[in-house]
């Protein structure tokens, strides 16, 4: 049905722009915090086996 | 290879921002919940289960984060359909491209919820299943969010009908480096 492929290619349309948001948010470059709260955190428990 | 999952808590963190992007909708918020996700998976790591999926835990804790710091704040769960206004270009542009800033502002008008079923189905390659699972909920409470979700977008940005077409090509890449993130 041309009207069910049409809905399916807006659906599609979607999901493709999604995908690119996520990969634009992937690409930005973490802020330094993150890496130096997990220095910190290692810090603090020195030797810690799992 | 080292065996403790804190070892890889670093290469989640991307992904872990950009679902924080997508649920907090501004940069500083996203990265203060962040930052309470690595300090919680940090030391609840003993529950982690070795050998299950690190990347959705490390969304499930994230987004439980969001949920009751939400919940303490009494914020409600905004109302789109009065938020959102109409100065959207809604038209593809020349190449046929869906205008990305468009698409992302409607975007950021979808409910909580929504967003949250779109991000995880749709962009970021996890099943139904998957995804009913990190948020506790009903599979099919996922379907109807991220096709609710779905529906008020294409309205927003009026594609379907005669745009439809136009926009086929451009995309292709998009779907391919979204085949990479499925195996993850």
């Amino acid at each position: 049905m041309a009207h069910d492929n049409e809905n399916e290619h807006v659906l599609r349309q979607i999901d493709e722009n999604l995908k690119r948001v996520y990969q634009q948010n992937l690409e930005e470059d973490l802020p330094d915090r993150f890496k130096q709260l997990l220095d910190q955190l290692k810090k603090q428990e020195p030797g810690k086996e799992v | 290879m080292s065996t403790d999952p804190r070892e890889e808590l670093v290469e989640h963190l991307p992904s872990l921002r950009a679902f924080a992007m997508s649920l907090c909708r501004n940069s500083a918020q996203a990265d203060d919940l962040v930052q309470d996700t690595i300090v919680k998976a940090w030391t609840n790591m003993d529950k982690f289960k070795v050998g299950t999926n690190l990347r959705a835990w490390l969304f499930t804790i994230l987004r439980n984060t969001f949920y009751s710091a939400r919940r303490r704040s009494g914020r409600e769960v905004a109302d789109v359909d009065g938020v959102f206004s109409a100065n959207l270009a809604t038209k593809p542009d020349h190449d046929g491209r869906l205008a990305m800033k468009d698409f992302e502002k409607a975007f950021a008008t979808l409910p909580d919820e929504q967003r949250e079923a779109l991000l995880l189905v749709g962009a970021s390659g996890f099943s139904y299943e998957e995804a009913a699972d990190m948020c506790g909920c009903a599979v099919g409470t996922i379907k109807s969010r991220a096709n609710r979700g779905r529906a008020k977008l294409s309205e927003l940005l009026s594609i379907g009908e005669d745009d439809a077409m136009e926009l086929t090509d451009q995309s292709t890449m998009a779907v391919m480096s979204a085949a990479n993130m499925k195996s993850m």
